[in-house]
């Protein structure tokens, strides 16, 4: 237990020193105007603008889930007992989803606190990446719908396959998500 | 837009319903932003420099020289290692087929591009821990290969 503390605490440190030392090289580039600096500063401005319109309110919809939402519910669709309904659901939440990964990722874990299985969990995690359907229809406009409906046909179940390994593998580990 | 919609009028809906439990859930609203905020910095700085390294210009170079099958594979380290959003990566994806590529190519770099997250990698690893989040982005990154082999025989370009 103390070592597991000890070592977050390194990864606090190291986490500090990396953003010290971006920030510092971010406001000397501004000062004399160095442009490969301006530029990632730059970057690091519209990714920031882009993400704070989605993050506060996909937190606040968490949030709101977790105080909503009874465990018996997210137990009975999302568990053991859903079955096949879960990973139906995993798909269907994932590409309805805004943001992508990012936000699947915290909703994941109020998912797991509630009781869904992890099987379900990866689906869904995995899934919010590719089949999200704004993307999907830029996907098919531009590289035609035949290429769209492979890589769905393919990945889905590779994901649901691997996913069930994974959580086969966890059960008997101590794994949990925070 | 229509998130922000969502996102208030279920918020006013709660806070009609219960007001103690909306304030819990905004607390637990904070609480959670504060526990990822540290990854998230981090992921922020990954990306600005991901960014800069990898601008449009430079992938369709990348993944326009050189022999196929390598190229499958550089695709497919392009996008597990960078970041865009999808409004970006197709119209890219678009360009790179009127320049000839191949649809095996584009979709093992749009597909890793999606699935797999080198620069996510700080904010996942808080929820999963180190271990898992690594087999879960080499698992994708598998499976990102697989549809692009598929796609690659489907359209022709892979002869069995």
């Amino acid at each position: 237990m103390k070592k597991q503390s000890e070592k977050k605490s390194n990864n606090k440190y190291i986490y500090l020193i990396i953003i010290i030392i971006y920030f510092a090289f971010i406001i000397y580039s501004y000062i004399f105007n160095i442009p490969s600096g301006i530029e990632i500063g730059e970057n690091l401005i519209s990714f920031l603008a882009y993400m704070i319109k989605i993050l506060p309110c996909a937190f606040i919809l968490i949030g709101l889930f977790e105080v909503w939402v009874s465990r018996e519910k997210v137990e009975k669709h999302l568990g053991h007992e859903g079955g096949i309904r879960g990973y139906i659901w995993a798909i269907v939440l994932a590409g309805t989803m805004a943001g992508g990964l990012l936000v699947a990722l915290p909703v994941s874990s109020v998912l797991y606190k509630k009781g869904a299985r992890l099987s379900v969990i990866f689906t869904f995690v995995s899934a919010s990446a590719i089949v999200r359907i704004p993307m999907t229809v830029f996907e098919a406009s531009f590289l035609g719908i035949e290429f769209t409906v492979i890589r769905w046909l393919v990945s889905i179940p590779l994901i649901i396959i691997s996913s069930l390994f994974l959580e086969k593998y966890l059960e008997k580990q101590n794994f949990s998500i925070k | 837009m229509w998130f922000f919609v969502v996102t208030g009028v279920l918020l006013l809906l709660s806070f009609l319903l219960d007001r103690a439990k909306t304030r819990k859930a905004l607390l637990i609203a904070y609480k959670r932003i504060l526990v990822i905020s540290p990854s998230f910095v981090i992921m922020l700085i990954f990306v600005s420099i991901i960014l800069f390294l990898f601008p449009q210009e430079k992938i369709i170079q990348y993944l326009d020289s050189g022999y196929h099958t390598v190229n499958v594979i550089l695709a497919a380290l392009v996008g597990s290692v960078t970041i865009m959003p999808g409004f970006v990566a197709f119209p890219l994806a678009g360009i790179l087929r009127s320049s000839g590529i191949s649809y095996m190519i584009i979709a093992s770099f749009t597909t890793t591009l999606m699935m797999v997250g080198t620069v996510t990698f700080p904010v996942e690893l808080t929820y999963f821990g180190k271990k898992v989040a690594l087999i879960r982005n080499i698992i994708s990154f598998i499976i990102a290969i697989i549809v692009a082999l598929l796609i690659g025989i489907y359209f022709g370009e892979i002869v069995l």
